[in-house]
């Protein structure tokens, strides 16, 4: 009997393979052409362009402004999520208090909600007409059409990623722990240091590559609200969408490509979090 | 707190100005033939994507778990590219491939289609961005499925197409609506490569997102403000159901 069983299935392995080889063809022909042909139509067209071109239209220094507004605004964005991210996580996953389920299931708002969309919002909110953007012009601080703004837009967008990533790692991880370093002596900061940060060390790290590749993409929301104002308000994004309109094909290439080259990098550090996280 | 001021804030603001504006002069700007044909194009698109997405992502995830692939490592990793760059780039990489200068978009020409500045371009910039969601929901449940039920199916005598059908899909059906829910949320916003790849023609390419920004720049916060409630709603039914969506197959977790 288990002589039969054994060629039942060897027979059925058998009758998939054909199917299955086939489906997999399907499947990476698809791919190929979804993903990996744009990728490569992008490079073959920055490099149309001589490499003095496409080096003259990266140093000019409206994209430098433009990347250095990037990596700021991303450096900026990184920060304050790591830190109150994390605070929030621990919060929520550590605290009873009321609006809890509420505010839980808000976390995936921005996620949902269209970027042009929360780029208004954030300009009703402090645009000049709004009643907190006449106050905060009152004192001088200028927050759309300026980088506070901005940094606001990508906050937006990207507050999820870190709060998403460490939320079940905390509620999996429990409290016990705490606790007895707590007992031990410990203050809540080595607590946290000592016990719950290396616990959450690789979803935070996950949770922060997601927050820098969206930090550098983001277009919409920051298109709003900054207004674009070139070497001002301009990021490396809007830089791209810039030149492409204003049919500066040779820059507008170059930048997208940087950016690609970026995106990859960054596509590296999420595989690696990732599998680490999963350990 | 952060969540709360950086969530609610902004949606209160918004509410504010709807409920200033009043809501009769919104239904008045929904109404609005070039606003209404926006919202449709966008449903309509993401629909089509979605419909797409869930057949190919459901079979990219198989493929990978399942199916032994040459480069199987690769393939993952590149599954995430969408999520890794800027929308801008997408839309210009899809601009080369199939725009009236490359081999591809005149070959697609000379058939009487076009892709770039039409709407097939907007249908494949969002299969792009969206491409992600469907496979990296279906993908872990798919590794944590065992084969036996399907061997059992087999032996009994279930062909192909009916394991799959009865046995399978069934498992992965809630990780396919909320893969399914999340791109459709994220196609009807998308913003960034749409209006490289499809431009901003009203009555034809103009999407929701692209017309409320058209309405913000030239300074028409009304009509701005009646897409964006109606994207907003949108917006928390989709998260509202898949919401339920979870609790409920968690709820099936718990009682296996």
């Amino acid at each position: 009997m288990p002589q039969q069983t054994e060629r039942v299935t060897l027979a059925v392995k058998k009758r998939f393979s054909l199917g299955r080889h086939a489906l997999t063809m399907v499947v990476m022909a698809w791919f190929a052409m979804l993903i990996l042909f744009p990728l490569w139509g992008i490079v073959r067209e920055t490099f149309r362009y001589s490499w003095t071109a496409i080096l003259d239209t990266l140093q000019s220094p409206s994209s430098l402004h433009a990347f250095w507004m990037t990596l700021i605004l991303t450096v900026c964005s990184v920060v304050v999520n790591t830190v109150l991210g994390t605070i929030s996580a621990l919060v929520l996953s550590r605290q009873r208090f009321f609006g809890k389920v509420l505010l839980e299931s808000c976390i995936d708002l921005p996620f949902a909600i269209s970027p042009v969309v929360a780029g208004f919002m954030l300009i009703l909110l402090f645009g000049p007409r709004s009643w907190l953007g006449s106050v905060l012009e009152s004192v001088n601080l200028k927050v759309v059409y300026a980088f506070p703004g901005m940094l606001l837009a990508t906050l937006f967008v990207t507050m999820p990623f870190v709060i998403k990533e460490i939320l079940p790692v905390l509620r999996a991880f429990g409290v016990e722990q705490e606790e007895s370093a707590a007992v031990l002596g410990a203050n809540k900061w080595q607590t946290f240091r000592r016990v719950t940060l290396p616990s959450i060390r690789w979803g935070l790290g996950y949770g922060i590559t997601l927050t820098i590749a969206r930090s550098i993409g983001e277009f919409g929301a920051v298109l709003v609200v900054s207004g674009s104002i070139m070497q001002r308000t301009q990021t490396a994004t809007l830089r791209v969408h810039d030149q492409f309109t204003d049919l500066n094909y040779a820059g507008a290439f170059s930048a997208a490509l940087a950016l690609a080259l970026v995106s990859f990098g960054i596509l590296n550090f999420i595989q690696y979090t990732n599998r680490r996280k999963g350990e | 707190m952060f969540v709360g001021l950086l969530v609610f804030l902004p949606i209160g603001a918004i509410t504010l100005e709807a409920l200033r504006s009043g809501l009769a002069s919104i239904w008045d700007q929904i109404r609005n033939p070039q606003a209404l044909a926006a919202l449709g194009l966008s449903l309509r698109m993401a629909m089509i994507m979605v419909l797409i997405n869930v057949v190919t992502g459901t079979a990219t995830a198989w493929v990978m778990v399942r199916n032994p692939v040459p480069l199987r490592g690769l393939l993952n990793a590149l599954v995430d590219i969408p999520f890794a760059i800027p929308t801008v780039v997408t839309g210009m990489m899809l601009v080369v491939l199939y725009g009236p200068r490359s081999v591809l978009g005149a070959l697609f020409a000379d058939r009487g289609i076009s892709v770039v500045f039409d709407r097939p371009g907007i249908v494949l910039a969002l299969l792009f961005v969206t491409f992600p969601f469907v496979v990296r929901a279906v993908q872990p449940v798919l590794e944590e499925m065992e084969v036996d039920m399907e061997e059992a199916a087999r032996t009994l005598g279930a062909g192909r197409v009916k394991t799959f059908l009865l046995v399978v899909l069934p498992t992965l059906m809630p990780a396919i609506l909320s893969g399914a829910a999340l791109s459709f949320s994220r196609a009807l916003g998308e913003f960034g490569s749409i209006i490289i790849v499809a431009g901003n023609i009203p009555m034809r390419t103009q999407v929701a997102s692209v017309y409320i920004f058209g309405e913000i720049e030239s300074g028409n916060t009304g009509g701005a403000l009646g897409l964006s409630i109606v994207l907003l709603i949108i917006s928390f039914l989709v998260l509202f159901s898949l919401n339920l969506l979870q609790k409920r197959s968690r709820r099936y977790a718990a009682t296996d």
